[in-house]
């Protein structure tokens, strides 16, 4: 599968699972011989519930340890360094019980930065996620979509290499997904490879330049955009999207 | 009530070192409890569940088994005794913080734990190393902490059964306001013991209602999410 996306490699920043195994109780919750993201991205992540989509994504930020596997970035095994590289926003954004831009502010603090710089930074940041004006209200009482956003934000202010997204939009209405899928196609066209969890398909076909599709566990097909919605290769990729047409 | 009005210096003399004994009491029983009560919520090593489930245990500690224990410890033949700290405010603050620290400690440990779960994944994924949440879960957990604080206060100043068998309620130096209550009721002086009784009532009230005034200050953010 690798040399599928080959050709369109140019210099991206290379993330690299093999061999990753979690079993629980005797059963296999992920289960990855290999799976490659050396394209430009975004790459989405699509599967049904339970699929395991969020455990892989979890160990290729190294939130977990898998029983056995290597995930490498840049041909190296993943270690603080690189995961210092990396960002995640969850499903349901974790926000710290203080003011929107002390959540920013607590991110940046960590680099050292002035607090001259790190208030224009905040202001950027704030500008970019449309959350102007609501520097000091409690992040805890934005709105759903003002709360991703912030989470993005956050995220995005450790100029990660890599952004995982967990399902971002998935408890939020048509018109705040909208906003934060543009939010995250801004942050891939400045640089930052996406990698982003979704079971939306209409989401996966207006984000994603290549799709991974799971199965229990299993990468079921990995492949180009443009090739998976309009020639599916597995059972598994065929089905998924007939449901989903079905739904 | 006259008593309250016309500033009765012995009242308020009473009154003044029931507030002093109990909030050193606090201040000490909340940099022991607190610490522990963090370390027990973020730290992991064997035995940790035991702990935690004596603490628990002790916040239920009757009050005259605290004042006999302490009584043990400091009387002449005691292990400490010879600090001569019997009938002394000293003996009352180690009473109380013997009630009030366990209090502290696991309701501390259990707001940090709980916030702890929640933060975990996200504070790993900002590169923030487990001991280094600490400081951060302790501050956000500053409501429920300070909520933690004020309950040990009530429970030390409307204590009475441990104080009076370390105190003594001696006259001037050791008789604060629960034990002269019990004292001038037996007495029959119901003035004084109404007075200093509506004061309790007084502290006690406003403990409780800052407690709850700062849980609707911290629901008020979650609200909008409801
Ligand atoms: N910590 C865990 N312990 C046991 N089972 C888990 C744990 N985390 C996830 N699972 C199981 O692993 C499977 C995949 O979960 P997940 O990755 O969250 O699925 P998805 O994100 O695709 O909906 C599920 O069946 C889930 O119940
Ligand atoms: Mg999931």
């Amino acid at each position: 599968m690798r040399d599928l996306l080959a050709d369109e490699t140019f210099g991206q920043p290379l993330i690299e699972a093999s061999g990753l195994r979690i079993g629980r109780n005797g059963g296999t919750l992920l289960d990855i011989a290999h799976l490659a993201l050396d394209g430009p991205g975004p790459t989405v992540i699509l599967g049904p519930n339970g699929a395991g989509k969020s455990l892989l994504l979890r160990c290729l930020h190294g939130l977990i340890t898998p029983d056995c596997g290597v995930v490498r970035q840049g041909g190296i095994p993943l270690n603080a360094a690189a995961r210092s590289r990396q960002a995640m926003v969850f499903q349901k954004p974790v926000l710290l019980r203080r003011s929107v831009a002390a959540n920013l502010d607590f991110v940046l603090k960590r680099q050292k930065l002035s607090r001259r710089d790190r208030k224009a930074r905040i202001a950027t940041l704030l500008d970019e996620g449309g959350l102007e004006g609501k520097a000091r209200q409690p992040a805890r009482s934005l709105s759903g979509g003002e709360a991703q956003r912030l989470a993005i934000l956050r995220a995005l202010a450790r100029a990660p290499d890599i952004l995982f997204l967990d399902e971002p939009t998935s408890a939020l209405d048509p018109s705040a997904t909208q906003r934060i899928e543009a939010m995250v196609l801004i942050a891939a066209r400045r640089g930052t490879r996406i990698v982003m969890v979704t079971h939306d398909i209409g989401q996966a076909r207006r984000m994603g330049h290549d799709i991974v599709l799971m199965q229990t566990g299993q990468v079921a097909e990995h492949a180009l955009a443009r090739d998976f919605f309009d020639a599916p290769q597995s059972q598994a990729a065929r089905r998924f999207l007939a449901g989903a047409l079905v739904l | 009530m006259l008593l309250i009005l016309s500033g009765d210096s012995e009242l308020w003399a009473i009154v003044l070192l029931s507030l002093k004994v109990s909030l050193l009491a606090v201040v000490v029983a909340a940099a022991i409890g607190m610490p522990l009560g963090a370390a027990l919520a973020v730290g992991r090593f064997p035995g940790r569940r035991l702990v935690v489930v004596l603490l628990n245990a002790l916040m239920g500690l009757p009050p005259v088994v605290v004042g006999l224990l302490v009584y043990l410890m400091l009387s002449r033949s005691g292990p400490l005794g010879v600090l001569q700290l019997l009938y002394t405010p000293t003996a009352m603050i180690i009473a109380q913080v013997v009630l009030v620290t366990p209090i502290i400690a696991a309701l501390t440990r259990q707001t940090v734990e709980t916030l702890d779960a929640e933060y975990a994944e996200q504070l790993r994924s900002l590169g923030v190393s487990r001991l280094a949440s600490v400081p951060t879960l302790v501050w956000d957990g500053r409501v429920a902490l300070l909520t933690a604080l004020l309950a040990g206060f009530g429970r030390a100043i409307a204590e009475v059964g441990a104080v009076i068998m370390v105190g003594g309620n001696i006259n001037h130096v050791t008789r604060v306001m629960t034990t002269t209550i019990a004292l001038e009721t037996s007495k029959g002086n119901l003035a004084l013991a109404l007075a200093l009784g509506a004061i309790l009532i007084g502290i006690a009230v406003s403990v409780t209602g800052l407690v709850s005034l700062l849980a609707v200050r911290e629901g008020q953010g979650e609200m909008r999410h409801a």
